[in-house]
């Protein structure tokens, strides 16, 4: 689960992290008066969303007057923005951010992730900052500091001295940088986050070190253990369909083309999408309904991936291993009957009781077509949504 | 003997009063697998399935002689259980429990390197469907039925697309010697490259199947440890051709955030050790089945 800039700063700061000054607002007008209420003469706004690269979209601008915040704002609030990172559809900003902005002396790029070669928390961090990780390991990887964390006894002072001392950092405030590094370690640990991420960490004219901007993304398995953090969800965020699917148990990711996929298991679903992809078809969605899959979470599935409006034809893969198929296909067919679904059903089984299944299917009445393979069943999807395609365009031409 | 499970190993469940678990511990019992207890704190002294139920896993093993345990436990508790399965001497460990948080993983494998090598437990998942040695063992939740007993050894980190390997292979007539899953999750317990040198020193196995997917390091490293380390043939197929970058797929583990954890980096990588990569799922079996005929 990914959370705002303001609200990882906020968590960052109690762990002893120093942020600059700052206050979010709801509107162009509580925008000002934050920044009134903060002091200074030059502040930044910052749109919250879920994404970097806000700076590059124009979502991060530097006012020095009352009347260029309100007028910031005013373009800022309603729109989506648009970065490399949020797709072309963009996300929504409800929320911005209004800081006092600061002398910057230098910019460090500091992030902890989980490294899954060494399976521990490891610090990355570089004298390049202000520049994406991705682009600073590929021009200047020569600059990257990194640390593993040795989970018994937790990050240890030395390992952060060796740290601010290879990042050249001015050995008087080599207290301060360890009490950054370690106050992100402890957030990090505390509440199971999978990446914190500080871009730039910034070292001030009055030497001061500053985290400028902060990402916090958390472990969707312990959120159960932090029902604080959970409450910092924000769906105007997300894929309305994925909210959706994520608030009825099922594990969903939204995609551009138009073959709907319910698919029991990750690893067969995203085998499902790539055979459709290998057809000549797109697939809509990724969508995995759990390895039982039964009539209710089958059901729940169509009504899913109906919703969503560039589906053209809907393929269900199901193997049944402990299930029966024809247990799985008495589901599809009750499914069909609750569930308007207006375009081509392809439905492939596979797996305990197969023949069972496939006259279930057949016996229903419903214009299900049957496929025996996973190829077939994806050549089938894939020529059905075109026919469907051509049908309408010739009735559109007869017109 | 099979890698890890024989017909002989004695099997306990840990959580076996569970829903899923009783149904699995019957299910494994009916395949033939040495089912001998099961550990539910505080439930000591009861019968399940006609195997009885001890309160920790060190009587179990005191008074079973359990050697491998199934842990079925809730995600909040299972990091603590598999701890505990190490600390009463349990030499192989597979873990189905999905959504484990990670961090409890890092402890858990930090936790397992206290121990010696020669006592050290060996760990398959977490969110896994299991091991199977056909014939023999089954210590998981697969079908039993769609695996023959055979020469291929499988490897994969998906459930039901393992069992859609299995199944392409039954068609085949070609058996398995043992199936491993590895689980889904970032943090597991065993790698590709531990599972492939447990295969490459196996005497009824004589190619090796692997399952991949996008996100981790793990399929890269299993390339650079065959071409150095393995000497019988690798097939492997990789899923997520279409997954989009920085979007977890189901699997917890299945995300691609770094370079080489796409599909096509990992192909890329396979293919230059050596391995034969199945271009779909469609022809995991029929890949196989070729590289078992040019072998003989």
């Amino acid at each position: 689960m990914d959370i705002h800039e303001y609200q990882a700063k906020e968590i960052l700061a109690n762990f002893g992290v120093d942020i600059p000054p700052g206050a979010l607002a709801y509107s162009p007008e509580q925008a000002a008066y934050r920044a009134r209420e903060i002091g200074g003469d030059r502040w930044v706004v910052k749109a919250q969303v879920h994404a970097g690269g806000r700076g590059k979209a124009g979502g991060v601008k530097v006012c020095s007057s009352d009347a260029e915040i309100q007028e910031t704002c005013e373009n800022l609030f309603g729109r989506k923005l648009v970065t490399h990172q949020t797709g072309p559809e963009g996300k929504g900003i409800y929320r911005v951010y209004v800081e006092g902005a600061v002398p910057i002396e230098r910019e460090i790029y500091l992030g902890f992730v989980l490294d899954r070669s060494s399976q521990r928390v490891m610090i990355v961090a570089s004298a390049e900052g202000g520049m994406e990780i991705e682009e600073i390991s590929a021009e200047k990887p020569e600059s990257i500091v990194r640390a593993t964390v040795e989970p018994a006894v937790g990050l240890q002072d030395f390992q952060c001295r060796q740290i601010a001392f290879k990042l050249g950092i001015d050995p008087a405030l080599t207290a301060r940088m360890v009490r950054t590094l370690q106050g992100c370690y402890q957030a990090f640990s505390e509440y199971d986050a999978t990446m914190v991420e500080i871009n730039p960490l910034v070292i001030t004219g009055d030497n001061r070190i500053l985290a400028l901007d902060a990402k916090m993304t958390f472990d969707d398995n312990a959120l159960f253990r932090h029902p604080h953090i959970s409450e910092l969800r924000d769906k105007s965020q997300e894929d309305p369909r994925e909210s959706r699917a994520a608030d009825r148990g099922l594990s969903y990711v939204g995609l551009d083309g138009n073959i709907g996929c319910i698919v029991n298991g990750a690893g067969l679903a995203m085998a499902t999408m790539d055979t459709i992809k290998l057809a000549g078809g797109e697939p809509a969605n990724f969508l995995d309904i759990g390895g039982g899959a039964t009539p209710e979470r089958v059901a729940k599935a169509f009504r899913l991936v109906m919703s969503d409006s560039n589906v053209q034809a809907v393929l269900v893969n199901i193997f049944a291993g402990i299930n029966r198929c024809d247990w799985v296909a008495e589901g599809v067919v009750q499914a069909l009957k609750e569930v308007q679904v207006e375009v081509p059903v392809i439905v492939r089984l596979a797996g305990t009781n197969v023949e069972e299944g496939q006259k279930i299917l057949a016996k229903s009445g419903l214009p299900i077509i049957r496929a025996r393979t996973l190829m077939e069943a994806a050549e089938r999807a894939v020529g059905a949504w075109k026919n469907d395609l051509t049908e309408n365009t010739i009735v559109r031409a007869v017109q | 003997m099979s890698i890890f499970i024989d017909r002989e190993t004695p099997v306990i469940v840990q959580g076996i009063t569970g829903k899923m678990a009783r149904f699995h511990t019957a299910d494994m019992i009916a395949y033939g697998t040495n089912v001998v207890g099961g550990v539910v704190p505080g439930k000591g002294g009861q019968t399940v399935e006609g195997v009885p139920v001890f309160d920790t896993v060190e009587e179990a093993v005191e008074r079973t002689g359990a050697e491998a345990s199934l842990v079925f436990v809730p995600p909040p508790f299972a990091a603590d259980s598999i701890m505990e399965a190490a600390d009463a001497g349990i030499r192989y460990c597979v873990c189905i429990t999905d959504g484990i948080p990670a961090q409890d993983m890092i402890r858990v494998k930090r936790y397992m390197y206290r121990y010696p090598r020669e006592r050290r437990m060996v760990l398959t998942g977490p969110n896994c469907a299991g091991t199977i040695s056909p014939g023999k063992a089954l210590l998981g939740i697969m079908p039993g039925h769609i695996y023959l007993p055979g020469p291929v050894g499988i490897i994969g980190r998906s459930g039901t697309l393992g069992y859609e390997a299995a199944a392409q292979l039954k068609e085949h007539g070609i058996g398995v010697s043992t199936s491993v899953g590895i689980g889904g999750d970032p943090i597991n317990g065993s790698s590709f490259k531990d599972i492939l040198h447990r295969f490459e020193q196996d005497d009824e196995t004589q190619v090796i199947c692997m399952i991949g997917e996008i996100g981790g390091p793990q399929e890269a490293e299993a390339a650079a440890y065959i071409r150095d380390h393995v000497s019988k043939p690798v097939i492997a197929y990789v899923a997520g051709l279409t997954a989009p970058k920085g979007r977890t797929m189901g699997h917890a583990g299945a995300i691609i955030s770094a370079f080489g954890e796409s599909a096509s980096e990992k192909v890329e990588i396979l293919t230059a050790a050596g391995v034969t990569v199945a271009p779909n799922p469609a022809v995991i079996g029929d890949t196989i089945a070729k590289v078992l005929k040019e072998a003989a």
